[in-house]
C-alpha cells in the first residue's frame, strides 16, 4: 500500500458515518429476518402447541412423512430436469444470438416472459393444456392423437413436463442475458486470434468460448436453482393446493402446513431446506470471489 | 436463415400474448362456441379465432365501468408495488453506500448476510416472517406483505454493484478538500447509482406486480388481494372478463419492460458479473 492509500485508508477507517447509512436496514433485516429464524430454529425442537422440548422428533417425523418425501423427490426431479435444459438450451441460444449483428429485438422476445405475470399465463396454459386443449387439437391434426386417447395434460403425469415447460418459458430470456454477458467478458483478442489461425465457429466455440465460460456457467447453475422455487405460482395457479402426485412440490407442502397450522414441521423442514440452499449460496459466493471475471 | 429462425422461435415465446389480446375482442357468443368443451367438458377441442369475426369492446366497457370490484384490486395491487419499491429504495440506497465506500469490522459476514437473505426461496422464510407479523398484529393486513418485502435484500446488492464501480480515489479526493461524509453520498454517490436504481425498480416491480406466495399466506380476507390472486378465480365461462383483466393487469409490467428493458439486463447481469 502507498503513503497516500495508506492514509487515506485510515480517514474512511475513522468515520463512523457507515453506521447511519447502514442501521435502518439491517435494523428491519434483523426484526423481519433473522430474530424471527433463530425462533423458527428453536421451535423445530419444540412442539407445536405446548412448546415443550422434544429433541430431534420433529425430524424425525418429516423425514418419515409421505408428504415431505414425496415433496422432496419431486423437488429434486424437477431441478435435475430444468437445470440442465434451460441450462443448456440457454447457452445454445445464447451463442446463436451473439453471432448476429442485431440481437436486440429477438432477445427482448425472449425476455418477454418475464413481463408476464403468472395469472394471465395461467388462463393461456389451461386452453393449451386442457383435455380438449390446443396441444391436443394440434397433435390431432398431425393425425397423433384422437378425440378419445387425447391426455389431459393437468390431471396426469404430463403435468410435471407442464411445469418443466413452464419454467423453461419463463426464465430462457434471463438465462440468455446471464450467457451473454459471460460471453461478451471473454476478450476479443483471443477469439481473434484463433480465427487467424483458422478456427471455425465449433472450433471458436469449444476451444476458446467454452472454457472461459466455466465461472458463468457455475452462477447461473445456483441461481437457477434458486429460481425454481418460484415456478410454484404457476404450478398453484394451475392445479391448486393439491396437484397431481407428480407436482406436488416442497413449496405446496409449505404451504399446507402453513393453512393446517402445523408450525413443529414447518420449523424442521425450513432449517432442513434453508441449510442446504444457505450451502449453495456460500459455494456461489466463493465462486464470485474466485473468479473475477464471469 | 440463423436470424429467421431464432426470430420465430422468439415469436413463439410471446404467442400467449397474442391469445389474450384477440380474446378480450371476441363477443360473448363467439367465446362461448370457442370455448364451450372447455366448460362442460365436452368431447371436443376447442376452437379460436384470432382475428374475431364481430370483434367488440362489450368486455373492456364490462370491466372498465361496471366492474368496481376490480379497481379495488387493481390499487392494491398498485399500492403494494408502489410502497414496496418506495421503501426499498429509501433503506437499499444508503445500506449499499455503506457497503460500498467503508470498510468496517464485520462488514465482509453482513455483506454474505445480505446475500443469503436475497437468495433464500420465500419458503424458507415463511414461517419465521408469520411470526413477527402475528407478533405485530400485521396478519391479514397490506402490511404484512409491504414490510417484510421493504426490508428485501436485492434492491441493496443491485445499488451495491453500481457503487463498486466508483473509484476510491473519488472519495478520497472529496474529503481531503474537506466534505462531510453526507455530503459525498449526497452529491457524489446518489447521482452514480441512478443504474443500480433503476435496475432494481425494473425488476422488482415485474417481480412484486405478480407476488402470489405472500398474500397467499398472509392475506386472508379477498378485498385486500392483489390482482395476481384475484384473476385466477375468475370462472371460465366468464372468459370475455377474464381476458380483459389479464390484459390490464399486463399493461403496466409491459410498459415497465418496454421503457427499462436495458436495465433489466444489467440487473441480470449484475448477479453474474463481478465488476
Amino acid at each position: 500500500m502507498t503513503a497516500r492509500k495508506e492514509r487515506l485508508f485510515q480517514l474512511a477507517k475513522s468515520s463512523n458515518a457507515w453506521v447511519w447509512f447502514l442501521t435502518p436496514s439491517l435494523f428491519g433485516v434483523i426484526i423481519f429476518v433473522c430474530v424471527p429464524f433463530l425462533d423458527v430454529i428453536r421451535r423445530s425442537f419444540l412442539t407445536a402447541v405446548t412448546q415443550e422440548w422434544t429433541g430431534l422428533h420433529n425430524y424425525q417425523v418429516i423425514f418419515q412423512n409421505q408428504a415431505f418425501q414425496l415433496a422432496v423427490k419431486n423437488t429434486l426431479r424437477f431441478t435435475s430436469v430444468c437445470l440442465p435444459l434451460l441450462i443448456g438450451l440457454g447457452l445454445f441460444l445464447a451463442v446463436q444470438l451473439s453471432r448476429l449483428r442485431k440481437m436486440q429485438l429477438i432477445k427482448s422476445l425472449f425476455l418477454f416472459p418475464m413481463a408476464m405475470p403468472a395469472a394471465t399465463v395461467v388462463l393461456v396454459w389451461k386452453m393449451v393444456f386442457a383435455r380438449q386443449g390446443f396441444l391436443n387439437l394440434f397433435l390431432n391434426n398431425l393425425h397423433l392423437a384422437t378425440q378419445e386417447n387425447a391426455i389431459d395434460y393437468m390431471n396426469t403425469g404430463a403435468a410435471f413436463w407442464v411445469l418443466v415447460f413452464s419454467y423453461v418459458w419463463k426464465n430462457l430470456g434471463y438465462t440468455i442475458v446471464l450467457w451473454l454477458a459471460g460471453i461478451f467478458s471473454i476478450p476479443t483478442d483471443i477469439l481473434d486470434a484463433a480465427k487467424v489461425d483458422g478456427a471455425n465457429e465449433r472450433q471458436c466455440f469449444w476451444r476458446v468460448v467454452f472454457p472461459n465460460l466455466k465461472g458463468t456457467l457455475y452462477t447461473i447453475t445456483v441461481l437457477s436453482f434458486l429460481n425454481s422455487f418460484k415456478v410454484f405460482r404457476e404450478a398453484y395457479l394451475v392445479a391448486g393446493s393439491y396437484p397431481h402426485e407428480s407436482m406436488y412440490l416442497l413449496q405446496h407442502l409449505f404451504n399446507n402446513w402453513f393453512v393446517n397450522l402445523e408450525l413443529d414441521k414447518m420449523a424442521a423442514a425450513a432449517v432442513c431446506v434453508g441449510t442446504v440452499l444457505f450451502l449453495a449460496i456460500l459455494l456461489l459466493q466463493r465462486a464470485w470471489d474466485r473468479d473475477g471475471t464471469a | 436463415m440463423r436470424k429467421i429462425w431464432l426470430f420465430l422461435l422468439g415469436a413463439f415465446f410471446i404467442t400467449p400474448v397474442f391469445l389474450v389480446l384477440s380474446g378480450t375482442v371476441l363477443s360473448r357468443y363467439e367465446l362461448q362456441e370457442c370455448l364451450l368443451p372447455l366448460i362442460t367438458g365436452a368431447d371436443q377441442f376447442i376452437g379460436w379465432k384470432f382475428f374475431p369475426q364481430y370483434p367488440t369492446f362489450e368486455h373492456y366497457l364490462r370491466v372498465l365501468f361496471y366492474t368496481p370490484q376490480f379497481f379495488v384490486v387493481f390499487w392494491n395491487s398498485m399500492k403494494i408495488v408502489v410502497l414496496v419499491l418506495a421503501g426499498q429504495l429509501f433503506l437499499a440506497v444508503p445500506a449499499a453506500w455503506a457497503f460500498a465506500v467503508y470498510r468496517f469490522r464485520f462488514r465482509k459476514v453482513l455483506f454474505t448476510l445480505y446475500v443469503v437473505l436475497m437468495l433464500m426461496p420465500f419458503q424458507v422464510t415463511m414461517l419465521s416472517n408469520y411470526l413477527v407479523l402475528e407478533e405485530l398484529h400485521l396478519m391479514n393486513t397490506h402490511g404484512a406483505i409491504i414490510f417484510p418485502a421493504v426490508f428485501s435484500t436485492f434492491p441493496v446488492f443491485l445499488i451495491y454493484r453500481g457503487f463498486c464501480a466508483l473509484p476510491d480515489s473519488l472519495i478520497d479526493a472529496a474529503r481531503v478538500d474537506g466534505a462531510g461524509e453526507w455530503m459525498i453520498f449526497w452529491k457524489i454517490g446518489l447521482p452514480l447509482a441512478s443504474n443500480g436504481i433503476l435496475s432494481a425498480v425494473v425488476l422488482n416491480f415485474l417481480e412484486y406486480w405478480n407476488l402470489m406466495e405472500q398474500p397467499l399466506a398472509f392475506l386472508e380476507d379477498q378485498s385486500l388481494w392483489p390482482l395476481s390472486l384475484y384473476l385466477p378465480e375468475i370462472h371460465l365461462d366468464q372468459a370475455g372478463y377474464s381476458f380483459v383483466a389479464s390484459v390490464i393487469t399486463l399493461i403496466p409490467p409491459v410498459f415497465v419492460f418496454l421503457i427499462g428493458q436495458e436495465y433489466l439486463e444489467r440487473g441480470i447481469a449484475a448477479s453474474a458479473l463481478k465488476e
